[in-house]
């Protein structure tokens, strides 16, 4: 616990630096002084075994266009105190709240439901609240998501991510029943198979991870493709309605994009099984291509 | 919004500690599959030889020193050659096997152990090309 305070004393140092108060040169000195020797017996006195027993490094990319010299991406380092049960999202709260309030991250229900706190955490994309610290080797070193153009720390620009989602026009469209009280059912079999496709939260982190997507900006991506066999699997939906999505998806940067890296799979949050998804759709198209009668 | 940073491609060939059994199956099979390209050229260049080798007269062919004969022979008296066969049919067979594999992930079998699979072909390709050392090194060294 005594070196979690040493280290925001520490982080306040540097992030004062900008503000520097102005005092006449005497106490100044005095206190850069007194500081200066006060982290030299720190640095003497502190047993090594300490800090790593119950804290660990949080390494951070920082990256913010209106601060001037703040404007070069960088990381910073915060020393976190391990709790059980802590997961990224708490650390990177813990060192918002301790050290640098201008640390910014998207975060809100913190339990994998709301998809809003998907980061790069060390070298793969994984949502911040579901990650345990205990699971990870230090220093947890966290990036926002590759292949997204960052607008501030850890903050990146969905917009296209959110425009290839709605590209598949992600929304039931099946016709309403006859009838005032008519249900729309459906069959547990078919809600079976597109159990899995429904569980997507939108983090972004398979469009991330896929290497094709950040190549080619107008491949749909695997989320959408998700998105996608959601509906067209959907027996509820007309035939017709079928076939337009499949001519949505039928195309060049459609479901054709995939190469069957499987890195989407990998890192979804949910386990949803993206490249089995979309492989069953390619030999949807097929099937409908083929279709003489 | 004011502007934004764009980290270009942060997965590159520099993170390829951290790529998993599905990327190192692609990276291999595009990379397998140049090689077989580049290998069908200098295939025909060499059996393009065998053209002016028919127009030889018949006894020629027969002592073999018409010029496919020779060619081939040359080629195979060197031990680089030699080597690079071994290294075309460790190429050829991983990409035939991954290619089975490829056939079963687009046929949605066994998505489940794709990375099992491309470990399997790969001991499998080792293997072979193993056995086929002998064959393809007799007398050279």
């Amino acid at each position: 616990m005594s070196t979690q305070i040493q280290e925001e004393s520490e982080e306040a140092t540097e992030t004062e630096t900008e503000t520097a108060p102005v005092e006449r040169e005497s106490p100044g000195d005095r206190r850069r002084e007194a500081k200066r020797t006060a982290s030299d017996q720190r640095v003497a006195s502190e047993p090594v075994g300490e800090i790593e027993g119950d804290t660990f490094r949080l390494k951070v990319f920082r990256y913010d266009p209106e601060v001037e010299g703040k404007m070069e991406p960088r990381f910073d380092d915060f020393t976190v105190p391990r709790e059980k049960g802590m997961t990224v999202l708490d650390a990177l709260i813990y060192a918002r709240d301790h050290y640098d309030t201008t640390l910014t991250f998207r975060h809100s229900c913190r339990q994998a439901v709301c998809g809003s706190d998907a980061f790069f955490i060390n070298g793969r994309q994984r949502l911040g609240c579901q990650t345990q610290i205990s699971d990870l080797d230090g220093p947890v070193r966290v990036e926002p998501l590759p292949h997204q153009d960052v607008v501030k720390d850890l903050v990146v620009d969905m917009e296209h991510f959110y425009d290839q989602m709605h590209a598949v026009e992600p929304f039931f469209q099946g016709d309403t029943p006859d009838g005032d009280l008519e249900e729309q059912r459906q069959s547990r079999e078919n809600r079976e198979k597109i159990k899995m496709s429904t569980r997507c939260i939108w983090c972004g982190a398979c469009m991330s991870s896929c290497n094709i997507a950040a190549g080619d900006n107008e491949y749909l991506g695997p989320a959408a493709i998700n998105k996608a066999y959601r509906f067209a699997m959907d027996d509820r939906e007309e035939d017709e309605l079928k076939e337009h999505r499949m001519k949505i998806l039928d195309q060049e940067h459609g479901v054709w994009r995939c190469q069957t890296q499987f890195s989407c799979t990998n890192v979804c949050p949910k386990d949803i099984p993206l490249t089995e998804h979309i492989q069953e759709l390619k030999r949807e198209a097929v099937k409908q291509n083929l279709k003489f009668w | 919004m004011s502007q934004s940073y764009n980290r270009g491609l942060v997965e590159d060939f520099g993170r390829w500690r951290e790529f998993t059994a599905g990327m190192w199956a692609w990276i291999l099979h595009k990379f397998t599959g140049w090689v077989l390209v580049g290998y069908l050229f200098t295939h025909i260049a060499v059996l393009s030889t065998a053209l002016p080798a028919s127009n030889a007269a018949s006894g020629v062919i027969a002592a073999e020193t018409d010029v496919y004969t020779t060619t081939l022979q040359g080629l195979e008296s060197l031990a680089l050659v030699r080597v690079l066969e071994v290294g075309l049919l460790a190429v050829a067979v991983f990409h035939i096997l991954n290619g089975v594999r490829l056939l079963f992930v687009d046929l949605g079998v066994g998505l489940e152990a794709q990375d099992k699979s491309f470990y399997a072909s790969l001991v499998v390709t080792a293997a072979i090309v193993l056995a086929s050392v002998p064959t393809f090194l007799e007398g050279v060294f």
